[in-house]
Formats: C-alpha cells, sequence, structure tokens
C-alpha cells in the first residue's frame, strides 16, 4: 500500500522542528528513521497532516561522555550503537542490544529516540534505558526538560510527551567497570519485536540494581521485588538463589495478575528474567 | 561443463548486477496504475457501491467488465464442483480480500486513494471460517447454488482392507491438523497489459510460471484469440505454485488495459499478498495404521479433510491436494491394503492453490506419524519400525497400494545414512545424559518419495480430467550464423537456473561451451508451446526436449562438417563445439557461415530445414520417483516451548544430477519452506473469518538466521524412465521438514508424556502440550 497525501517539512535545526510540531496542529508527526512510521504510513494506520523530518539534523546525531554520563543523540542509529558508539559507558550492554535489534538495514536507518518516541510495548531501547537508569532531554516550543527514562511510556504507542516535544538526547549514566548486566529476548525469529524482554543492571559502584521486564500485555515495568533482592545481596555479597527466585516469583505473580497473564506469559516471562538474573550473576 | 558438473549459474550475473527485470521494472508511458477495492466482510453480500463523484471512469466494478467471462476451474472427477470465480465481486464477497472494485490512475497511491473513496454498501453475512463449520449440517453456504459446502469428496480402497484389519495386531491412530500458509514469495503477484495497435495485439507481463497456460486462460475470459495475445513472464521472483493460476486482478488489468488502450500496471504490496493471495496447506488428517505383531504394517486406513478456501483455481482446481494427500499416504511403505478418503471443502477464506509439494508434506506427516505411534506402542526404535515397512531395493520396481509406480533406488539405505550423518547413536546417549540447560533432545525421521514430472495419463493430469493437460514438452534448438546455441524452451525459470542446466545438456551432446547458449523462456513469442514450471518437471520433461533437439542438430552439423572437411560423414565426430575429421576440424561457427552465408559451400542434399531443430520430450506417465530421508535432532526449552534445530541431514536420490550445486540448492531452498511450514508460518483468522496476519509484523515468514546448516548426501541410482536417468527435485527439500521436525520434537517430549500434532510447532503450541500432559 502507499500513504494518504501528507505535507513534508525538513526543518533547518531542532527550534524550527518544534516550532512546525507546535503550529502542525493535532495530526503534525516527526519522522526520524522512518522504520516503524513508515511501514505505519503505507498501511494508512496513520494519515497525519505534516510530517516534520528530523532525520538530516545533525544536532541530533551527538555522542560525546560529559562527567559521569554519556550523550546519546536521539538521532544515533541502531547501527552506530551497534558499531560501538555506547559500549563504554554500558560495558557492552547497548551493543548487544542494538545487534539485536531487527536487521541490519533496518539498524541503518533507525534511531534511539525514534524508538523511545515510538512507545512499542516491547520497543528494545526503552527497558534498557529504564535499566540503566537514563534520562532523556526535551525540547519543546516552550522550553526544556529532563525526563526518566521510566516515565516516558504511558501507555502502549503513547508517551507522555507533549505534542510539541520533541527527545533531544538520551543522558545514561556510565556503568562502573565491575558492574554487570543480563540482557534476555525471547521473540519467534531474528528480529522481531520481544514476546518477552528483561534486561537487569547491576552497578556495586554506584549500589544500584535495576530489573525491568517488557511484555506485549502492558507498558516495561521496573521488578521491584527482584530489585530489592539483588541490591542487599550485593551488599551482603551472599548468593542464596532461592532468595532470589522467590523474589522473581513476587514480581512475577504480581504482573501477572496485573496484566492478565495465560499459563505461558508467565513461565516466559519467568523464564526471561531468571536467565537475565543469572546472566548478571555469573 | 556438461551434465554432473557444478557449474555457477549463469544467469546469476545480471541477477547479482542488478540488471535483472521484474515487472516491477517495466513501465511504459502514459501507464495507469491499478489498485483493487477489496471487501473488509468475509461473507457479505453487494449491496450497493458508490464510486468517488468525478472518477467514475476510473473505478470499475463487475457489471463494468463488459465482455469478460468467469474464471471456471473444470475437473472430471466424479463428484467435483467447480466454482466460478468472479473476476471481480458479484452479487456476493466470499472471502476478506476479494477484489470488489478496480481504480485506476496515475500512480499507485491516487488509485489507492480512489478505492478508499469508493463506498460499498455490504450485508454481512454469517461465515464459513473452519473446516467443521463448513462440514456442519447447518452450514451457510459459501456457493448458495451448491447443497453444501463439499467441493470434492473422494475415496479410495485397494487391496484387501478388511481381511488385512482382522489380522493387525496392533492399531495406532493419529490425528494431525496442518495450519494454512501462504506461499511466501520474495517478489509478489504483479502485471502490466499494454496494447500493441501496429500489431493488433495485448502485450501482458506477468509474474508467473506458467506463461503458455495464462495466455490461453487469458484469452478465454477476455474473448479474444491467442494470437493477440502475447504473455511475457520476465524475471520471477520465486513462485513454487503461487504464480500459477489465473489471477481475477490480471484479467481486469487485461481488459482495462484493451478498454482504454493504455499501458495499465498492477503491483501487489505484501498486505495484499497475505489477505488475498491463494493460499496452501490447510489440511487435517486422521490415520489408523493395522500392523502385525512385529509392526509390519498390514493396511493403512486415512481420512484428510482440505480446506480450500472460497474458490477453485485455473488452471490446477481446487481438490487435487485432497486425491493427492490419499494418493501417497502410504509413502514409501510396503503396505498392502488401503482405504481412504479426501474431503475437500469451501470456507470464506482465500482459494488454496498448490505449494511446492502440494499436499505431499501432510502424506508424509501422516504415514510418519503411525510409524513413530507403532514404535512406541511395540517399545521398538522408530527406525526400525521403518526399516521393517521400507519398500526394498529388490522390490524395485514396485507398484504401490495407491498405484504409484515407484521406479528405483534404495530406501533404506537412505534412510541409514541420514542416521549416520546425525550420529543417532551419539544423539540417544546425549538425550539419556540429559542437558545441561534443561532442554530436551529429540531425533525425528521422515522418508517419502518424490513423485516428479508426471505425464498425461492414465496415471497423469489426463485421469483428473482438467482443462489443461500437460504432456508432450517442446524445445527449439538453433545454432546461430557465428556458431552458437538458441534454446527457445515452454519452462519458466524463477530461480531454478535453467538457463544454467539446459545449456549444461546442449554441451553434453554438442560439447559447446554453456557460455555459448542463450535459453529462452516466458515469452509466447519466442517460446514452443509448453506448459510451463510445475510438479518438479522441467528438469526431466525440458531437459528431455532440448536432449532430442539438441541430438537432432547434430545431423545436419555433421553433414555440413564433413562435407567441408571433404570425408565422409561416417569419419566425423561432433566434439567441444566442433566438427572433428580425421585430417582437422571445422568449428561451428563455420558450420553456421556455411549454412547461412554460404550455401554454395553446402553439400547437395542437405536438408533444408537446417540448423533449427524442433523436438519434443513425452514423459514417462506415472512419472519418475526421487525419495529421501530427512534426520532431524532438535532440543526444546520447557519454559519458552521454544524449538531449535541442532542439527538436520536431507539424503536424497533425483537420479543423476545435471548440476550437482543447484541441485543442493533446491533442497535447501524447499528446506527454507519446511522449516516455515514446521515452525513458523501461519495464516491465521478470527472467528469472523479475518485474517489476523496481515503484514510481516504478524505473519512469521522464516529468514536466513532460522534456517540451520543442513548435511546434505545423495544417490545417484538412475531412473529408467527418463534420459540420463534424472529423476525430478524440486520439492523434496520442502516435503519432510514438518513430520521429521514433529517426530523430533515429540520424541524430545516422550518423557513428559506430551505430544504435540499439529503445525507450524508454535512456543505457545508446545507449552500447550506440556500443560495439557501435566494436567493428565
Amino acid at each position: 500500500m502507499k500513504p494518504a497525501k501528507f505535507d513534508y517539512l525538513r526543518p533547518r535545526d531542532l527550534a524550527e522542528a518544534v516550532r512546525a510540531l507546535a503550529a502542525g496542529g493535532e495530526d503534525a508527526r516527526l519522522l526520524a528513521g522512518g522504520q516503524s512510521l513508515g511501514p505505519m504510513l503505507n498501511l494508512r494506520v496513520v494519515a497525519p497532516s505534516l510530517l516534520v523530518d528530523l532525520s538530516r539534523l545533525a544536532e541530533l546525531g551527538e555522542i560525546s561522555e560529559r562527567g559521569d554520563s554519556a550523550v546519546l543523540g536521539a538521532g544515533v542509529t541502531h547501527a552506530q550503537i551497534e558499531d560501538g558508539a555506547l559500549s563504554n559507558a554500558t560495558v557492552g550492554l547497548a551493543q548487544r542490544v542494538a545487534s539485536g535489534i531487527a536487521y541490519r538495514p533496518v539498524r541503518n536507518r533507525g534511531t534511539v529516540g525514534g524508538s523511545l518516541a515510538h512507545a512499542d510495548p516491547c520497543g528494545d531501547w526503552a527497558p534498557v534505558m529504564m535499566a540503566l537508569g537514563a534520562e532523556l532531554d526535551i525540547r519543546g516550543a516552550h522550553g526544556t526538560r529532563r525526563l526518566a527514562a521510566s516515565q516516558l511510556i504511558a501507555a502502549p504507542l503513547m508517551t507522555t510527551l507533549a505534542r510539541d516535544e520533541a527527545i533531544v538526547s538520551i543522558q545514561v549514566p556510565m556503568l562502573g567497570g565491575k558492574a554487570r548486566w543480563g540482557h534476555v529476548k525471547f521473540c519467534r525469529k531474528p528480529g522481531d519485536f520481544a514476546e518477552s524482554l528483561a534486561v537487569v543492571v547491576i552497578d556495586a559502584a554506584r549500589d544500584a540494581a535495576r530489573v525491568v521486564l517488557a511484555s506485549r500485555t502492558g507498558v516495561p515495568a521496573h521488578l521491584f521485588a527482584t530489585e530489592q533482592c539483588l541490591r542487599s545481596r550485593g551488599k551482603a555479597g551472599g548468593d542464596a538463589w532461592s532468595a532470589i527466585a522467590a523474589a522473581i516469583e513476587q514480581d512475577v505473580e504480581e504482573h501477572a495478575l496485573r496484566g492478565h497473564w495465560s499459563g505461558y506469559d508467565r513461565s516466559l516471562h519467568r523464564a526471561t528474567l531468571t536467565r537475565a538474573v543469572k546472566e548478571a550473576l555469573i | 561443463m556438461g551434465i554432473g558438473a557444478s557449474l555457477p549459474r549463469l544467469e546469476d550475473e545480471r541477477y547479482l548486477r542488478g540488471r535483472s527485470q521484474f515487472v516491477g521494472d517495466i513501465a511504459f508511458p502514459g501507464m495507469l496504475h491499478a489498485a483493487f477495492l477489496r471487501s473488509p466482510h468475509a461473507h457479505a453480500r453487494v449491496i450497493s457501491i458508490k464510486k468517488p463523484e468525478g472518477a467514475e471512469n476510473r473505478v470499475f466494478v463487475a457489471e463494468d467488465l463488459s465482455g469478460v467471462a468467469r474464471i471456471r476451474s473444470v475437473a472430471k472427477l466424479p463428484g467435483f464442483r467447480g466454482s466460478d470465480w468472479p473476476t471481480l465481486a458479484k452479487g456476493k464477497a466470499r472471502h476478506v480480500g476479494e477484489a470488489v472494485a478496480m481504480a485506476l490512475a496515475a500512480s499507485p497511491a491516487e488509485a489507492e486513494d480512489l478505492t478508499a473513496a469508493t463506498v460499498v454498501e455490504y450485508e454481512p453475512l454469517a461465515p464459513v471460517v473452519t473446516m467443521a463449520q463448513a462440514l456442519a449440517p447447518d452450514a451457510p453456504l459459501v456457493h448458495e447454488q451448491w447443497p453444501d459446502n463439499v467441493l470434492l469428496d473422494s475415496k479410495l480402497e485397494s487391496g484387501d482392507f478388511e481381511a488385512a484389519k482382522r489380522a493387525a495386531k496392533h492399531v495406532v491412530t493419529r490425528e494431525f491438523r496442518m495450519n494454512r500458509q501462504t506461499p511466501f514469495t520474495l517478489e509478489g503477484r504483479g502485471c502490466l497489459a499494454h496494447y500493441d495497435g501496429r500489431l493488433d495485439e495485448l502485450v501482458f507481463y506477468c509474474s508467473h510460471q506458467l506463461p503458455v497456460p495464462l495466455q490461453i486462460g487469458l484469452s478465454q475470459t477476455l474473448g479474444i484469440s491467442q494470437r493477440r495475445l502475447r504473455v511475457i513472464a520476465p524475471d520471477v521472483g520465486g513462485s513454487f505454485g503461487l504464480k500459477s493460476y489465473l489471477e481475477g486482478e490480471a484479467v481486469c488489468v487485461a481488459w482495462a488495459s484493451l478498454k482504454l488502450g493504455r499501458p495499465v500496471r498492477w503491483i501487489r504490496d505484501r498486505h495484499e499478498a497475505l489477505i488475498c493471495d491463494a493460499s496452501c496447506r490447510d489440511y487435517r488428517c486422521k490415520v489408523t495404521a493395522y500392523a502385525d505383531a512385529e509392526g509390519k504394517v498390514l493396511a493403512l486406513d486415512c481420512e484428510v479433510i482440505v480446506d480450500a478456501g472460497a474458490y477453485s483455481p485455473w488452471p490446477w482446481p481446487a481438490g487435487l491436494e485432497g486425491m493427492m494427500a490419499l494418493g501417497n499416504m502410504q509413502g514409501p511403505y510396503d503396505i498392502r491394503a488401503f482405504r481412504g478418503r479426501g474431503i475437500n471443502v469451501v470456507t470464506n477464506k482465500p482459494a488454496g492453490q498448490p505449494f511446492r509439494g502440494v499436499a505431499r508434506p501432510i502424506s508424509c506427516v501422516g504415514h510418519e506419524m503411525v510409524m513413530d505411534a507403532l514404535a512406541w506402542e511395540l517399545g521398538k526404535d522408530p527406525a526400525e519400525v521403518r526399516r521393517l515397512n521400507l519398500v526394498k531395493p529388490e522390490q524395485m520396481p514396485y507398484t504401490s497400494v495407491t498405484r504409484k509406480q515407484l521406479d528405483s533406488g534404495d530406501y533404506p539405505r537412505a534412510l541409514r545414512r541420514a542416521l549416520e550423518l546425525i550420529d543417532s547413536d551419539g544423539v540417544l546417549a546425549r538425550q539419556r545424559r540429559g542437558e545441561p540447560d534443561g532442554r530436551l533432545i529429540g531425533v525425528g525421521i521422515a522418508c517419502f518419495y518424490e513423485q516428479t514430472a508426471y505425464g498425461t495419463g492414465p496415471y497423469g493430469y489426463s485421469s483428473w480430467g482438467i482443462e489443461l493437460v500437460p504432456g508432450l514438452e517442446p524445445a527449439v534448438a538453433r545454432l546461430t550464423g557465428d556458431g552458437e546455441l538458441v534454446l527457445e524452451v515452454g519452462s519458466h525459470s524463477h530461480g531454478q537456473g535453467h538457463e544454467t542446466v539446459y545449456a549444461q545438456i546442449a554441451n553434453e551432446v554438442l560439447g559447446i561451451d554453456p557460455h555459448r547458449v542463450a535459453v529462452r523462456h516466458g515469452d509466447t513469442y519466442t517460446s514452443p508451446v509448453g506448459t510451463g514450471t510445475y510438479s518438479s518437471r522441467s528438469m526431466v520433461t525440458v531437459g528431455g526436449a532440448v536432449d532430442q533437439a539438441c541430438r537432432l542438430l547434430k545431423r545436419p552439423i555433421a553433414q555440413i562438417g564433413a562435407h567441408l572437411l571433404q570425408c565422409r560423414i561416417e569419419d566425423v565426430a561432433i566434439k567441444g563445439g566442433a566438427v572433428v575429421g580425421p585430417a582437422g576440424s571445422v568449428s561451428f561457427a563455420e558450420i553456421g557461415r556455411a549454412w547461412y552465408h554460404h550455401p554454395e559451400n553446402l553439400p547437395d542434399g542437405v536438408d533444408a530445414a537446417g540448423l533449427t531443430a524442433i523436438a519434443g520430450h513425452k514423459p514417462h506417465d506415472p512419472g519418475v520417483f526421487g525419495y529421501s530421508t530427512h534426520a532431524a535432532v532438535v532440543a526444546v526449552d520447557r519454559d519458552t516451548g521454544k524449538v531449535e534445530i541442532l542439527d538436520y541431514a536431507i539424503v536424497t536420490d533425483c537420479g543423476r544430477r545435471v548440476n550437482p550445486l543447484l541441485v543442493e540448492g533446491q533442497i535447501v531452498g524447499g528446506f527454507a519452506n519446511g522449516i516455515g511450514n514446521a515452525l513458523y508460518e501461519e495464516s491465521s483468522y478470527d472467528e469472523n473469518g479475518q485474517p489476523l496476519a496481515t503484514t510481516l509484523a504478524d505473519y512469521t515468514a522464516p529468514s536466513a538466521p532460522c534456517i540451520p546448516d543442513v548435511k546434505l548426501d545423495f544417490f545417484e541410482i538412475p531412473t529408467p524412465f527418463a534420459p540420463y536417468g534424472i529423476k525430478g527435485v524440486g520439492e523434496s527439500g520442502a516435503i519432510g521438514p514438518p513430520s521429521a521436525i514433529i517426530s523430533a520434537v515429540n520424541d524430545a517430549l516422550r518423557p513428559l508424556g506430551a505430544a504435540i500434532y499439529e503445525t507450524p510447532v508454535t512456543p505457545r503450541r508446545v507449552y500447550a502440550a506440556i500443560e495439557a500432559a501435566r494436567a493428565r
């Protein structure tokens, strides 16, 4: 299928982009890599009146390290990360994540900011940025603000961003050299959106343990019991797997109720979580 | 470079350098683009259609298609009901995606805008979605003029079934569901029609595997003579059976071009493909094996139900699938009593269409699942039970209980070799040890034959009473004035590599370098009237015709050569693209020059037909029978339900391999289709008949990382019934995987008391099977 008619703007800078977005009203949309929006346009499930194309804005392509954070422009592609852009800051986690997103041609164009803003419940970056404790720099027609990655997704395919706001960059706290992580993505075939995605980041230097699960039945969520258990384990230095398993079970039970999980969902998410935790610990 | 050489494909030069030409690459000035408005309902009366204001002459509905006949599939099988397939829905729509109107515009997007602005009023009717609904006594009727939803109910009984049943000591029954999928091709369907006023003919480009039948079908539905229709199937990006039917869209596009006198193109997209392309592999089967105390099967009883969708295609009618499923259900086994019933039902889903392997994947699952069941009941090794039942080499030629004429081969040896390749003893030891990650290991086997290149009748197509019965397959061989060779054939090559293998046959006969041979196909201007590419026939039938045509050329070449060498024809030989005599040689170039430009140098009495030879090959009516054993090793993850293929081996006998490299390509490509069938692909529908897999996000087609390496081995036991002992090989790779993988998964699940009899074997189905066993 081919898209319905729309107007197209290639702004000179971000300021013009957010102005156009504000002026474009309800039906204006940002276009980044176009790897999700493109097919949606073709299928005519979206029919915006105006597309504001961010893909040529150099200011969104920044990759740098400032103090204890890495700054990643929203327009950085999955392929750049696969090739090592955020490898140092995340001790290899980001590289693993990027290499499992769709296929290389998609990764060549798809962007981190676009993926976050698309807010697919099983998108690859949101749970990872949440587990890394990342923050997003947001710019709108009326100024800028900073938002925790955990606060971005309101519901499947819906963010907390205002209509005239764009993600500019992502601040990723640098992991300590001894930080450990686990990342398990389950899908029917390589390159698909995940049916279950579990990310675990344990950074003893920062006294941090974050565990995030993404599924198709809700938005990516922190699993507090497991996080708590891993943090206290870090302090005690113990290796009581039974306590961790119990915490995972507690989290699974809670989310199963909330997300109306089937028996299969429960088994699948328990498996990805368990394996991600084990990957981080062993 | 002749038969047996792994010559890289000559056509790859253009494919790899982007010089190939698909329908989507072809455009004409002033060309219009077509888009189709499709029914959103599975079953609905079309009450009214309101064209967009101002665009009445660019949107067309059924009533506008003056002079266009309906597409009617014909078969003389007893009880067969042919369905009329309207080019655009007339009166009612019978599946989601059925074309209701066609819009033409300067771009595809604008044509879609027109379809979006066309308003259709429907009266939804109760849909028939499942086979059970189709067969229910009070079912709504898909075709109201029929008494029920049965397209064909056929029975086949052979041998003394009752006596064999009474003698049996063991009886096992298994039921299986193979879910509908789509014949997934990289390039979609598409066509371009353009009226040539000078020649008063319609030139019709189409992504198709049967250009000549398409010419006949278009001629019949459009009511114009065949000489006024030139059909060109240019480069075609995969077909697998999909592009072998006469599509309503093609008829509409051809009609529009004739009506408007302008070129019209339609390129189907993936979303449309998943909604309305003919589908395949929608079967249920129930098989009972009656065996003696040792596990020798005495009789087989089976029932197959095929969901044929709403319409029967042309030229291959629906209903053949059920017949073929029954006719091959005994497989490569020596079973002497048989009873079977094949029911083909219509439902409110897209038409069914033969797909690589045509019904044989379900036959293979049928005979293999009862072999496994018998082995488990008897406490025997599944391979042992198969060995006991396989037709032995000393029984060849062997006529099966379903009258298949298995001609040659060593089935038990193929089984033995496949088990060696996966190191089945080592795997069994590993299975007993258990995996460190807790996964369950299983071994599966599928033994089967592949009937290929079958002929006219009585065992072939004529017995079905269809309209286009294939038989004699022609080829033209022409030596050019500069001593090169042009071969014109009626088959179509869309990935198989015909342009290479036919040139290898020419090399075998004439010694000419294959790089100096052009193979022309897919254009009714230049192709002789062959019937196209299907049923693993081309290498045997068209290859046979090419062989004959090249042989015919030898006489005038030798005659002219001997004359130029001033010796007797008995003293010359044709070698390496030259005529060699006792005192020297002349090249084909000199022979060509003599014939075309210097008739003064020709011998007296030379045949005026000259350096063009037309020959044909009549295939052996029962076909020639290749065979394979597939062996699979899988690991099943109990928590996620995921199945991983750890090892896979395929042993095949396709007789003499003309080009081993391309044979390997056929097997591995078919294997990829089979993996999709076994583990990934499913066209599912909700209770209203709405398709649930309408984009590639929902339709899980396997991609390269899903296809594991496969170990291959070949036997080359020639068939006595084809030139050079060649047996067809196009489908066997696709037939075995569902069966071998189900067998392996069930072997893995045995310790849990679980089993799964449905494809694709999705993680959810595996988990459900484990849960069901746990609950028992």
